[in-house]
């Protein structure tokens, strides 16, 4: 009960027997409005839900009783087109599900396929395609703080946010000339090499980029309403999020030390410094706090794969799964026969499955490939992390004002092409 | 192989079926009826300890005379040790097998997402309806592969339903019961809610 008091307008003139205004607490006058549920609808066209996710919410007064997520608005069947697809083809529609990290899909992908194929890919790729993973994590990371912040009130933020990912799709397009929808991957490598000036853009960037970090450090951390709308705020303790099966920044907020670079490596990460970012209080500030760390982290990955960039080819050199170049596929017989093989007949994988789990900045982004010896997966899975996180989300908002929802919505970092694939 | 099948065939005997390599990663596969019990001996029993669910999804093959398969994935984060657990069911036959709810809350979406894709029942599921789909989809189960491509309606067929659904059909029963729209209902919705369809009946006056 509120210990606020307010002055109330009596029938009666209202003033005591000293001629004050009457002030009673206000548990006391307020009428009973318990039986009142209040059914409201936010969504699936509303900004403050990122997307097309669309909330039913019973509210009691304005407290959060119960959310009900309906969700699919956005839903594709990219796991049914994909069992009609070449293992290359479906690396498009990786793009667009979680497409605020494309690149990384793209790699969560290829790396499945890979392991399915029990195909190891050259130095240079790997250096690659952790730059490309940790690009995607600081351009995602970005925008979940702009629109975050945006949602709780602070406008700047936004802007410098945008800004910095807005350099990072510079140098995306770069490389594979989409911004969005990079496809960077092929399976068994890339689909080019970085150009010439790329790696002196990314270098001028891994500069450059702490700059902003700490001016945004500066602008919300300490922050009153930033801090007021966000600590203790969407609680989960470590136990909970295990058992919610919740992953990445919104697992580690919680305090538990889970980050799948450290704990099952890939593209030899194990091999770079850096530190796994944990929360302790597993509210909203502490999955900012997460997130704004990580994206440091990922800015020291980068240097630190610059530096070791190796000269070399991007792609492995086997022919009945790379493409060879176009020029010899016009003048030489031999590789005319395995393009004209690769494109009708497609990569064959042999029987069998594989999962890789990657960490995307939403968490960890599971790809499940069965194989039954053809060129098109039986089965292609995705383990969508934000959907998953967002499950939780319910769990975390009954008994939050309303405004709180919009706050812990936020903070679970979701994105709609990948929660409804 | 991932110890924990010997130790798994050594409690449970006969329950655990076969088990495999492919790519590195362990597969077993338990029979339905042990499943809820396999499954939280692997939670609970300390030397075991897969504490984190990674995902519940299911394949079916291209081949008719495969089975389907439930496939969940257990991870234990202290152990970085990762196991994944397959129950086959009877395409043709009964397609049910116990909810892993009550053992892990995060297997709550991803259930109802194999129940919407693939029509497998989750028993004891606290709210098994469909996630991605609509909740009057008719067309069947997406992810099967005796689903055609492009669905099983025509394009048309498709938009004469999306235009002639009422607007309150995108609320499920049990929001309306919330709402007290019940007099603003259409016909067919008044029959489910009178059915016992998720959701209460308004007193009558």
């Amino acid at each position: 009960m509120s210990k606020r008091t307010v002055e109330l307008e009596l029938a009666t003139p209202g003033l005591d027997a000293r001629g004050e205004p009457l002030r009673v607490p206000l548990g006391v006058a307020e009428p009973n409005l318990d039986a009142e549920h209040m059914l409201i609808n936010i969504g699936p066209q509303h900004p403050a839900t990122h997307g097309v996710l669309r909330l039913v919410v019973e509210l009691d007064g304005e407290t959060v009783v119960q959310v009900i997520p309906h969700l699919g608005y956005l839903h594709s069947g990219f796991e049914k087109l994909g069992e009609y697809r070449h293992y290359n083809q479906i690396i498009p529609l990786t793009d667009r599900t979680d497409y605020l990290s494309p690149m990384a899909n793209n790699v969560g992908f290829a790396l499945a396929a890979e392991k399915l194929m029990g195909i190891t890919i050259t130095p240079r790729c790997t250096v690659l395609r952790v730059i490309a993973c940790e690009m995607s994590r600081i351009i995602s990371h970005m925008v979940w703080l702009g629109t975050t912040s945006i949602d709780l009130g602070a406008f700047t933020p936004f802007l410098w946010a945008f800004q910095e990912r807005e350099r990072i799709y510079n140098l995306q397009e770069m490389w594979t000339g989409a911004r969005l929808t990079t496809s960077v991957t092929r399976v068994g490598g890339l689909m080019a090499d970085v150009p010439d000036d790329f790696v002196a853009g990314l270098r001028h960037f891994t500069r450059t980029f702490p700059k902003t970090l700490s001016e945004i450090d500066r602008v919300l951390t300490r922050n009153a309403v930033w801090v007021g709308r966000t600590q203790g705020v969407g609680v989960l303790t470590a136990g909970e999020a295990i058992n919610h099966s919740l992953s990445g920044p919104m697992l580690r907020a919680s305090g538990v030390a889970y980050d799948v670079r450290k704990d099952k490596p890939y593209l030899d990460y194990e091999t770079y410094d850096f530190d796994v970012v944990v929360g302790e209080h597993g509210d909203v500030y502490d999955r900012y706090l997460v997130r704004l760390e990580e994206c440091s982290q990922s800015n020291r990955i980068l240097q630190q794969a610059l530096d070791r960039l190796p000269d070399g080819p991007v792609n492995i050199a086997d022919p009945r799964v790379i493409l060879p170049p176009k020029s010899r596929a016009m003048n030489d017989m031999e590789a005319m026969i395995y393009h004209f093989k690769q494109v009708m007949e497609g990569v064959k994988a042999p029987v069998g499955e594989a999962y890789v789990g990657i960490e995307n900045p939403k968490g960890e982004l599971g790809t499940y490939l069965v194989s039954d010896g053809t060129a098109k997966p039986v089965r292609w899975r995705i383990r969508p992390p934000s959907f998953i996180n967002l499950s939780a989300l319910p769990r975390m908002a009954a008994g939050h004002l309303l405004s709180d929802l919009i706050a812990i919505n936020a903070s679970v970092d979701i994105v709609m092409g990948e929660v409804d694939r | 192989m991932n110890p924990s099948v010997d130790a798994l065939r050594a409690t449970f005997g006969t329950a655990i079926g076969r088990a495999l390599e492919s790519c590195g990663d362990t597969i077993v596969y338990v029979g339905r009826d042990a499943l809820r019990d396999v499954m939280a001996w692997l939670r609970d029993t300390p030397e075991h300890t897969y504490d984190y669910l990674v995902d519940v999804t299911a394949v079916e093959y291209r081949d008719r005379e495969r089975s389907l398969e439930v496939v969940y994935g257990l991870r234990s984060l202290a152990r970085r040790a990762d196991l994944r657990v397959k129950v086959e069911l009877e395409p043709q036959g009964d397609l049910t097998v116990d909810s892993v709810v009550p053992l892990w809350r995060g297997a709550d979406w991803l259930e109802r997402e194999v129940y919407d894709m693939f029509g497998i029942t989750f028993r004891g599921h606290p709210d098994l309806r469909r996630i991605l789909m609509w909740e009057t989809y008719a067309e069947g189960f997406p992810l099967r592969k005796d689903f055609p491509l492009r669905g099983r309606f025509s394009r048309a067929e498709q938009v004469r339903q999306a235009l002639a659904a009422h607007p309150e059909a995108h609320y499920s029963m049990e929001e309306l019961s919330i709402a007290e729209a019940y007099e603003e209902l259409p016909a067919d919705m008044k029959e489910r809610l009178r059915r016992g369809e998720r959701g209460t009946l308004p007193e009558p006056e």
